[in-house]
């Protein structure tokens, strides 16, 4: 128990399979408008991926890939750009009118602002449940006597 | 008529499932059949052909599953008091009794006289073509054409209800704030910085 983290086994098959949720979790969420799923289920998905390496590693040494301040700046970023998508759409109209030309349906390329929307949605939800993620994963650094108590209580 | 009895029956596993959650002593248990409960109710999703709903209820399931396991075994011991809380008690039998009642409803109530619609029929539709066209059958007509998407649920998530999208979006940034607020005051306790 020197190292911090899961045993080895675990460790190197997060390695190798870490990479592919996080990018099945993009998949996910860029093919929103064609197939099932979204940019909620690929954010959640993508925080699964976070999630592992946390869990694996440990969280001293995953927290040069997966960190508070990180999460909270694409946290941010996603938020953002979902409100700015929105107000693009008074270039053509008004609040949420689709600015961008729709498309052939069925391609991948469709759906004008629908798969922006779903990226910005993917950034926010994956990175924001990462986050209560790592922050949660702090509590193991002791928490006030008031509260512990409360949460055996509970 | 077997999709509905399979439906029935799971949702019969999931209401066992959340009382013994509620009930049991060990914590572990009670998350493990929180766990049950929740894919219980993706397969139903399945079920009733909503995709975009059950993958999203198997993910957050599982993330929920894998944190509340985690913060469950991080503590020492994994058992509850033994006192028995009869509060709580009472606000299953409670849940369980609004639960009889609108299952009573539910089948009392359904057919062409009945105040609810029959099952699987959408509740929006409307039964007299004479009447102008209701909105739901309206977003399945022309939403491919309107918004290029193929997928109907995104079409009405993300063009015909952006706005609720918007609040769905603002309701988690502000809990996830929420969680940082509540979690950040207990960090600052200790002597290393967080990560």
């Amino acid at each position: 128990m020197s190292q911090p983290g899961m045993t080895i086994i675990v460790k190197n098959t997060t390695r190798i399979i870490a990479g592919f949720i996080a990018l099945f979790g993009v998949y996910i969420a860029l093919t929103g408008h064609l197939s099932p799923g979204g940019g909620f289920a690929g954010g959640v998905i993508l925080a699964a991926a976070a999630v592992l390496v946390v869990l694996a590693f440990g969280s001293g040494f995953a927290g040069r890939i997966v960190n508070e301040p990180k999460c909270h700046i694409w946290d941010g970023t996603g938020a953002m750009g979902f409100l700015v998508v929105a107000l693009c759409g008074y270039i053509t109209g008004g609040f949420f009118v689709n600015f961008i030309p729709i498309g052939t349906a069925h391609h991948l390329l469709s759906g004008g602002m629908i798969p922006l929307a779903n990226l910005a949605i993917l950034l926010k939800v994956g990175a924001g449940l990462a986050g209560a993620f790592v922050a949660l994963s702090a509590f193991k650094y002791g928490r006030p006597r008031s509260i512990r108590r409360v949460g055996r209580e509970l | 008529m077997g999709v509905e009895h399979f439906i029935v029956a799971l949702i019969l596993f999931m209401l066992i499932a959340a009382l013994i959650a509620a009930e049991t002593r060990d914590l572990l248990s009670a998350v493990i059949c929180i766990g049950a409960a929740g894919f219980a109710l993706s397969v139903i999703d399945l079920l009733l052909g909503a995709p975009d709903l059950a993958i999203t209820q198997v993910v957050v399931e599982v993330i929920a599953l894998v944190l509340l396991v985690r913060v469950v075994l991080r503590r020492e011991d994994t058992s509850t008091t033994d006192a028995r809380d009869a509060l709580r008690t009472g606000a299953v039998l409670l849940a369980g009794g609004v639960l009889l009642v609108v299952t009573f409803v539910a089948v009392g109530g359904t057919g062409a006289d009945g105040t609810i619609p029959a099952f699987g029929a959408a509740t929006f539709a409307n039964p007299d073509e004479a009447l102008p066209s209701p909105v739901s059958s309206d977003y399945l007509a022309k939403g491919p054409a309107e918004t290029g998407a193929a997928n109907i649920v995104m079409a009405i998530l993300l063009d015909y209800r952006a706005y609720d999208t918007l609040g769905e979006a603002t309701v988690i940034f502000v809990s996830i704030l929420g969680v940082y607020v509540i979690l950040r005051q207990v960090g600052r306790r200790k002597q290393e910085p967080v990560l």
